[in-house]
């Protein structure tokens, strides 16, 4: 399949993003590069000056909503994917709300007990719509160590489901990079099987 | 009786337990994970309720910070 065919049939589908950080920001550059019909991005938080070691952001968008900065990112990149953005934070009851329109749901936050709290809505809530989580990416080196597994139909993991942040062991670019671009190319499998929404 | 518990044959004194005896009888730590039982997804608050029996499929996923 040429690269124009791929990127009209990723052009019918909507992806939910759940966290704007490293893993949310990255994933959201691939899938857009990629050609996602439209994105819908959800995060709370604004762009500090830390997080330019792993995330899609600028020096010159300090301070800026990361919803807002990372519009501006995508939209430079590729203007056809549509971006919605929800500058809020995510809980038990917006989740639904704010995803249910998707088709894919990517799990992009740092905080283990959030990434909890969006798996069991998601599951519990949306149960048809899968989720592509990411779990284990801290620190450095290891290549070979992250991975990717097909739990079922509804729930993907990537990461070396390990690594857990602390202060000798920080998020940084490449491994948070990989993890996020892996969770993109799952997102891009599971849409390139889906036949078209009528 | 005797469980699947990611993908390796675990066996119990007694049947039927709870996932939350289950977590305790395997003193499984702290760390935050997903439970699934015979593919069906188990919120935290059912862990005391929910059931597990002879030749159920269990499975526990970590969830690590960071990202």
């Amino acid at each position: 399949m040429k690269f124009d065919e791929i990127r009209k049939h990723l052009s019918r589908f909507r992806v939910g993003i759940a966290g704007a950080g490293g893993l949310g920001s990255n994933c959201a550059v691939a899938l857009t590069r990629c050609g996602i019909g439209s994105l819908v991005i959800a995060d709370h938080d604004s762009v500090e000056e830390p997080n330019l070691n792993r995330q899609y952001y600028f020096t010159d968008q300090i301070g800026k909503a990361k919803t807002i900065a990372l519009e501006e990112n995508l939209s430079r990149i590729n203007p056809e994917t549509h971006v919605v953005s929800f500058q809020t934070i995510l809980d038990k009851s917006n989740i639904s709300g704010i995803f249910s329109g998707c088709d894919v749901i990517v799990e992009a936050f740092d905080s283990a007990e959030m990434k909890k709290m969006l798996i069991e809505t998601v599951q519990t809530q949306l149960p048809h719509i899968p989720i592509v989580v990411a779990s284990g990416l801290a620190g450095w080196g290891k290549n070979n160590t992250i991975r990717f597994r097909k739990i079922d139909d509804t729930l993907y993991i990537c990461g070396d489901e390990s690594s857990d942040v602390n202060d000798d062991l920080p998020p940084m670019a490449p491994r948070v990079g990989i993890v996020a671009n892996m969770q993109a190319n799952v997102v891009v499998e599971i849409l390139m099987q889906k036949s078209i929404r009528q | 009786m005797k469980i699947l518990l990611n993908n390796r044959e675990e066996e119990f004194p007694r049947e039927p337990i709870s996932i939350s005896e289950l977590i305790s009888m395997k003193k499984f730590s702290f760390r935050m994970r997903i439970i699934k039982v015979n593919g069906i997804f188990i919120p935290q608050d059912q862990y005391g309720s929910t059931l597990v029996r002879d030749g159920d499929r269990v499975q526990m996923h970590y969830l690590m910070s960071g990202g």
